[in-house]
């Protein structure tokens, strides 16, 4: 893994047009996985405050379309990251469980802000502690909201998971409802 | 005072009886039997011209005989007076329900017996409104634990039983379409749940369900001190932060019998009016973006981008502020901040003629925005709307004129108002709000007066940091204050203040101690969003979108 981690696609290469030097050799799940970091579908599953902060991410000064995540899709079926923006409660629990099975292999989640990670400050009869506990979370980002740079870190950990095919095996051996 | 004098006579003559009235913090307070709600109620509508029925709260005193208490806050949009009733009952007792008097009295019963258990005669939808259908037990009582949470493990079935004028439309020989929108859906901004009868392409019928974001806002506030309680209050209406702060500041403000600082007010002044400004942009680009107008959305945060530097500026947060403090502001504007508002005023005048261009003008805005969702203005009172959605009937009813605080009555600015109230109209009044926004925080700015930006009183107020580690006195007060906790004498108060979607009502009660005893927020869009089901009926399923658009339905403050 070590020697060959990065991909070898090198631009001086590229633009030496001689015919012995236009082609590069890899491997295919790393082809794969260049593809796959760079055309991240988000599904924003925006609730709160999170959803605000999540549209500037979008918006014109933070701009996610720079990491190849801007084509948000609200469709679970199209989408390969789920941002939990937004606190999560008691009655939205079994909506987000069901919407994140629908998702397609391989996905990831992020838990974008306090509410989405662990309820945050809200300690309540009608909050989800954490929306951990019905669907499996790659990335947390702390923040009340964070920060758009944070969320941007957060979507750059998870193109680096993706890149190095990290294994996870709290995903792997996910039980729907043992965590509750 | 004259006003209620002849109130009473009038009452006492209406009903052969001598009524309790009590005057409690510049309020008045009418005392009645549960069994005369209604006829109160409607003598008050019909011959005193209380048209506003703003908001229905409970509480609980689990130490009285009549150990649930319902209170009713009328508003008369004739004089601008302000009436509070008040009844009592026992635990099973039945309550008339108000709704056949004023229709907006149905959802905010409902609350009332999904929190507490108090069940109202005669409403014909009696169940759970903001916590889930599974849920057992009353959350707002004092003696349900804040923290105990209760899982759902389905969703509640699609239903079409609420219907909020009592008549539901013929369905009969109809081949009816059920059709479920939300709530993860992106124009139910991710909370909001529809359900709809599709006769073809029409809404022949529609149910709402919400709650989707109910994180407990009001039970939190009972178990937290009244300082701790501020962060609580930017999570309401998350769009327009700083501006539920100082509608709950000023209602505590209210409790202590005190005024903060000229500077302090300026302060929160030009918070506000920034406020409502991203407010209404993002009402704005939002519905321009669920229309699919993608431009306009990001026309518009260019915008907003700039007022989160300017919050960055005073404070470090960049959405969710918690920049006032009980007693007026966390501390000192940094220096040139109101020259950068000043800076940021003129680009905003021209970000606003931007987004007149893009849109006021635009045939596609046209053709989806106007006819849909039309109210008059009776029926507008009628369903308790209150705001820009207001105003777009024709009735200019704004706190900020009608009930000044902080200095608005020396500021000049207009109230614009629209003919047909409809999602059109609602957008041209909120595109001129944002005008005479601008216009406000420039005389604000252009003469900030001098002094603290925060009262001195060590009772109320931390004192500054250097007081803390510089002298003795200073860390004992500082001691004292965190020990001892804020407390607010023995009573009660409702609130307002004009936020960007209406009247942001906040009824405090105190019971002397160092937490608020019962705190109820009246948020403007819960209003709203009841008459959904009523304004959609007959409309095409488009329409929805751009009705959902224009009513700037925050999840936040309307599930809480």
């Amino acid at each position: 893994m070590t020697a060959q981690k990065k991909l070898s696609i090198s631009a001086e290469k590229f633009n030496q047009k001689t015919e012995e030097q236009a082609f590069f050799t890899s491997r295919v799940d790393r082809i794969v996985a260049w593809s796959r970091r760079n055309s991240l579908w988000p599904m924003t599953y925006g609730t709160a405050c999170c959803g605000i902060e999540i549209m500037s991410v979008l918006g014109p000064r933070y701009d996610l379309a720079r990491f190849g995540a801007e084509v948000v899709r609200f469709s679970p079926r199209q989408s390969d990251l789920m941002i939990v923006a937004g606190t999560i409660t008691e009655k939205m629990a079994p909506v987000i469980a069901r919407v994140y099975e629908q998702m397609i292999e391989p996905k990831y989640v992020i838990a974008m802000g306090a509410c989405a990670s662990s309820g945050g400050f809200y300690r309540a009869y009608h909050v989800l502690q954490g929306v951990d506990k019905v669907i499996p979370v790659d990335v947390y980002i702390p923040g009340c909201p964070p920060t758009p740079e944070a969320v941007i870190d957060a979507v750059m950990l998870v193109q680096k998971m993706i890149t190095e095919n990290r294994p996870r095996p709290y995903k792997d051996n996910w039980k729907p409802g043992a965590y509750r | 005072m004259s006003n209620i004098k002849s109130l009473k006579k009038d009452l006492k003559q209406e009903f052969q009886k001598e009524f309790v009235f009590k005057r409690l913090l510049n309020a008045d307070v009418l005392y009645l039997n549960s069994e005369e709600i209604v006829p109160v109620l409607q003598h008050l509508k019909e011959k005193r011209f209380f048209d506003f029925l703003m908001c229905v709260s409970g509480a609980h005193y689990p130490h009285q005989e009549k150990n649930f208490e319902v209170c009713y806050e009328l508003l008369s949009s004739r004089d601008m007076t302000r009436l509070r009733i008040k009844i009592s009952v026992k635990e099973g007792e039945l309550i008339p329900t108000a709704q056949f008097v004023y229709p907006t009295a149905d959802w905010f019963e409902r609350e009332i017996y999904d929190m507490y258990g108090l069940k109202f005669k005669n409403h014909p939808n009696m169940k759970r409104i903001l916590t889930h259908h599974q849920f057992k037990g009353y959350p707002l009582r004092k003696d349900y634990p804040a923290d105990l949470q209760q899982h759902l493990s389905e969703p509640l079935e699609f239903c079409m039983d609420n219907e909020p004028d009592g008549n539901p439309p013929n369905d009969e020989g109809k081949d009816l379409m059920p059709l479920n929108i939300g709530p993860s859906h992106p124009a139910t901004h991710g909370t909001l749940r529809i359900m709809a009868l599709m006769d073809g392409e029409k809404v022949h019928r529609a149910n709402v369900e919400i709650g989707y974001l109910h994180r407990c806002f009001e039970k939190m506030a009972e178990e937290h001190p009244y300082n701790q309680v501020i962060p609580y209050t930017d999570r309401l209406n998350y769009c327009s932060s700083p501006m539920n702060n100082v509608g709950y500041c000023k209602a505590v403000e209210e409790m202590l019998g005190v005024d903060i600082p000229p500077k302090a007010q300026a302060m929160r002044v030009i918070l506000c009016e920034l406020s409502r400004i991203i407010d209404h942009i993002v009402c704005i680009g939002a519905a321009a973006f669920d229309l699919g107008a993608l431009t306009g959305f990001f026309h518009a945060f260019t915008y907003r981008e700039k007022v989160y530097t300017i919050f960055e500026k005073l404070c470090g947060a960049r959405l969710t502020v918690s920049m006032t403090r009980v007693g007026g502001m966390a501390n000192e504007p940094p220096a040139n901040w109101f020259k950068d508002i000043l800076q940021f005023c003129e680009e905003m005048k021209k970000g606003i003629e931007e987004i007149d261009i893009l849109l006021t003008n635009n045939k596609i805005w046209m053709d989806r925005n106007q006819k849909v969702g039309a109210i008059d203005t009776e029926q507008a009172i009628a369903w308790g709307y209150t705001g820009p959605c207001l105003r777009s009937t024709g009735l200019g009813l704004d706190l900020r004129k009608s009930e000044p605080y902080y200095g608005y009555e020396t500021l000049d600015f207009e109230v614009p108002v629209g003919t047909t109230g409809d999602a059109y109209d609602r957008y041209l009044v909120r595109v001129e709000e944002m005008r005479q926004s601008v216009k406000i925080i420039e005389q604000v700015c252009k003469n900030v007066p001098p002094g603290d930006y925060s009262l001195r009183d060590k009772d109320i107020v931390l004192p500054e940091k250097k007081e803390v580690y510089g002298n003795i006195e200073g860390l004992m007060n500082h001691f004292m204050l965190v020990i001892h906790g804020l407390r607010p004498p023995k009573g009660e108060c409702y609130s307002v203040t004009e936020a960007a979607n209406g009247e942001l009502g906040f009824y405090l009660v105190s019971d002397g101690g160092p937490k608020p005893y019962r705190l109820k927020v009246r948020p403007p869009c819960f209003a709203i969003y009841q008459s959904f089901p009523h304004c959609i009926r007959g409309s095409l399923t488009a329409d929805a979108v751009t009705l959902l658009g224009s009513m700037n339905i925050i999840a936040g403050e309307l599930d809480r």
